[in-house]
């Protein structure tokens, strides 16, 4: 054998040809002859589901894991369906999406906005995901949203509240189907007065980010519209764990209602705190003293055990529901994992058949279209009514879920109960709406 | 002025479980050496004990009631708990209802026994290793209890409820009340506290240890096998650290998480009380659990925001600058 042909400027040549190619983004090369990124081939499409596995939402990841596979089952003909069968837009039928068979990564946010991304950039580049779902926090869907636009694929968030996903930090490539706290606080506000009375004093604890901000500004708007009085509004930090030093200070200050801007484990450790300090048998001024959690949820509920007994919030979506789509859906849920699911489950399997379907509907992957065919869309049969995906905003507009926590709740799923649900209508505001301002959806990316 | 009383009980409820961690940390200081990084997670299992009691409480059989139905809409499978069953509905929900307290029972041999399998199967291999090197295994050995924590009890906290007749509210002032609970936790502490200080101080084997903690080679000498009265020692911390965790669950509910929350906090709290000692430790414990609360009043974070974030690691900053052994440190420890 003669290596007589190798030359030190061959080599170098080479090797710089090899690894300007092996450090070129795959999105990128893969872009280059198909006009968008990570367009699939002809039998297979991947999807990246980037979930919280580690850290404080782990439970609440899984749960979205949970039903991401259960719609990826369903998406290539197994299980019962689901809801692919009371879904409005009948263009799925069982054989993946656009003739592929659907697979999937996943990816852990660990619900800090660097990890998430990270995760999700891997998905991207490593495993050519067309697209990129799921998340338990607001922080991390703007984060990952932020990122899916530029490497030009479509995000569709998971559980995330706050206004900013599709208000200042919107993005044309991201979608949220999951309600916001300008929709928490346009359902809640009026059963709180109704139940509580116009005059009243309100005292805010509220975590300190940009869930935790605009949910305040939202409930304390609302409330105020209906002539409640906002004493005090102090941010806790994140890392909180006991909340007795902010709750003391509610027993003198002549309120009557503390609201809990918390989630998660702040809302766990804050309510148990409240309770703990007497507040909810307290009395002012010949009032019962009343405690308001907006967002709820039924894994965290389960957490704060008997102390959300009576305790209004609001949610995006609860197994309790008789319609027909969340019949399916718990049915589905329920015999192949043994409990029913969560609103983040919900949301997740919700958002991974919308993809599909637009994708199905507009014949092509491309983010371009995929958006165009998600734009105006209205559908029904997902499990909260009639929905629309306004095109100015990518937000979903659909009826609201006010509950209570349950005073006598029959099994551990059973926590809380439906008081109303708010109509779409009353939910629904415009999309230059001052909470909402500040940002530009811009034009979709391929990533071409 | 009722808020600052507040703010001053609030301050010595926090303080009392930063003192009892401090304590056990600076017990397996004095001791052995170690900088013991997983000292949180023991409190933490210290907590799960509570929970883990509460479930084999609350182990039940199942009836089915066809009148009612679950999710799926198949006949609810009521549970009812064996300890019903076999007292009587009353006796058996008193039972289950006093787990925390009972779960003090539960956590002393099963803390000590984590302390001895955890100094004897890992951390004696350490002892002459750089404190880097401790850090690093008990760091560790801190995130491999609590995934396998979380793996059996999930991410989401669980509630361990106290019982009826300590829950509620003590009216203290015509003005103030205060959670009873969270009076039973500081009373507990300080007898923990009381304990452990008098066990070193009027038995033989506290005088063996604390002759060993100030001149661990003479004491070998004199014949005395020291390292297993440190073994001792480190089961002790151990349980310590545990019963402050049982009694915790009450206030805020047990997650696998809990032992980090407290981890960094605690060890500042020993920096600050003076590396090995352990009045140091318990003083600064409660000081920094008073200022951290009074931190957290309205005006003082809408005089200096983000002051509540702070204020505990500014404090350790300015007395390591003015006092670099810490408020009650010994010569030669640390330095």
């Amino acid at each position: 054998m003669s290596i007589k042909n190798v030359t030190r400027r061959g080599v170098i040549k080479t090797g710089a040809a090899a690894g300007a190619g092996l450090a070129l983004p795959t999105y990128l090369s893969a872009a280059s002859h198909t006009g968008f990124t990570n367009a699939p081939g002809n039998d297979k499409v991947t999807l990246g589901f980037n979930v919280p596995q580690t850290g404080a939402y782990a439970d609440e990841g899984a749960d979205e894991l949970r039903a991401y596979e259960l719609a990826v089952e369903h998406l290539n003909g197994g299980g019962d369906g689901g809801m692919l069968s009371t879904f409005s837009s009948q263009v799925l039928d069982g054989t993946g999406i656009l003739g592929r068979k659907v697979e999937y990564v996943t990816g852990d946010t660990q619900t800090k906005s660097d990890a998430a991304r990270a995760s999700a950039k891997s998905m991207i580049e490593k495993d050519g995901a067309i697209m990129i779902t799921g998340g338990s926090s607001s922080g991390v869907a703007v984060a990952v949203q932020g990122l899916c636009q530029e490497a030009g694929v479509i995000f569709m968030a998971g559980l995330t509240h706050s206004n900013d996903t599709t208000g200042k930090d919107k993005k044309a490539n991201g979608f949220r189907h999951f309600f916001n706290g300008y929709m928490s606080a346009a359902a809640l506000a009026p059963v709180l007065a109704k139940n509580y009375g116009n005059d009243r004093k309100a005292y805010h604890l509220t975590a300190d980010y940009t869930w935790g901000w605009t949910q305040q500004e939202s409930i304390a708007a609302a409330t105020e519209a209906l002539g409640w009085q906002t004493v005090n509004n102090v941010l806790t930090p994140l890392a909180a764990t006991d909340f007795s030093s902010y709750i003391a200070p509610v027993l003198n200050s002549g309120a009557d209602v503390l609201v809990l801007n918390h989630y998660g484990g702040n809302m766990v450790n804050s309510l148990t705190n409240a309770v703990q300090f007497g507040l909810r048998e307290k009395m002012v001024d010949n009032k019962q003293f009343e405690i308001v959690v907006p967002l709820y949820s039924r894994l965290m509920a389960k957490g704060a055990g008997a102390n959300v007994k009576g305790i209004f919030g609001s949610t995006n979506w609860h197994w309790s529901l008789q319609d027909e789509g969340s019949k399916a859906f718990v049915k589905s849920f329920g015999t192949k994992y043994g409990f029913p699911p969560s609103q983040a489950a919900h949301t997740c399997y919700v958002q991974t058949l919308l993809y599909a379907d637009a994708v199905q509907r507009g014949g092509s992957f491309n983010p371009c279209s995929v958006g165009e065919a998600l734009e105006g869309f209205e559908f029904d049969g997902l499990g909260n009514g009639p929905t629309l995906y306004r095109a100015e905003d990518h937000q979903c507009f659909k009826d609201v879920l006010v509950v209570k926590g349950k005073e006598n709740p029959t099994s551990e799923f059973d926590l809380l109960e439906i008081v109303e649900i708010t109509p779409r209508a009353q939910v629904e505001y415009a999309p230059d709406h001052p909470m909402f301002a500040g940002g530009q959806l811009g034009s979709c990316n391929p990533g071409a | 002025m009722d808020s600052i009383i507040l703010q001053i009980l609030n301050g010595l409820d926090k303080g009392s479980a930063y003192a009892l961690i401090a304590l056990g940390l600076t017990l397996i200081f004095g001791t052995l050496g170690v900088v013991n990084f997983a000292h949180g997670a023991l409190f933490m299992i210290g907590a799960f004990c509570s929970v883990t009691l509460q479930r084999i409480l609350n182990l039940s059989y199942e009836t089915i009631d066809a009148t009612q139905t679950d999710f799926l809409g198949n006949p609810l499978k009521v549970k009812t708990p064996y300890l019903e069953s076999w007292f009587g509905p009353e006796m058996g929900s008193s039972i289950i209802e006093w787990s925390v307290p009972l779960a003090i029972l539960f956590a002393i041999p099963v803390m000590i026994g984590i302390g001895f399998i955890m100094e004897r199967g890992l951390i004696k291999h350490f002892y002459k290793r750089p404190h880097a090197d401790q850090i690093l295994v008990t760091f560790g050995l801190a995130i491999v209890l609590q995934e396998i924590v979380k793996y059996y009890f999930g991410a989401n906290p669980i509630q361990t409820p106290a019982p009826e007749a300590l829950s509620g509210i003590a009216q203290l002032t015509s003005t103030i009340v205060y959670p009873v609970w969270r009076i039973v936790y500081f009373c507990f502490s300080l007898l923990i506290i009381g304990a452990v200080f008098a066990f070193l101080q009027f038995t033989t084997f506290g005088m063996v240890v604390r002759a060993g903690m100030a001149d661990r080679e003479t004491v070998g000498l004199l014949g005395i096998d020291i390292d297993r009265k440190f073994t001792i020692m480190f089961g002790i911390a151990a349980a310590v650290a545990g019963l402050a965790g049982v009694m915790y669950g009450p206030i805020n509910a047990p997650n696998y998480h809990m032992g980090m929350d407290f981890l960094v906090l605690s060890f500042v709290v020993v920096v600050v009380g003076g590396m090995g000692s352990l009045p140091g430790a318990v003083l600064a414990g409660f000081l920094l659990g008073i200022l951290e609360s009074f931190a957290s009043m309205e005006q003082v974070i809408t005089l200096i925001p983000g002051i509540n974030q702070i204020i505990i690691y500014l404090v350790a900053i300015v007395i390591l600058l003015t006092r670099p052994r810490g408020l009650m440190g010994r010569k030669g420890v640390m330095e």
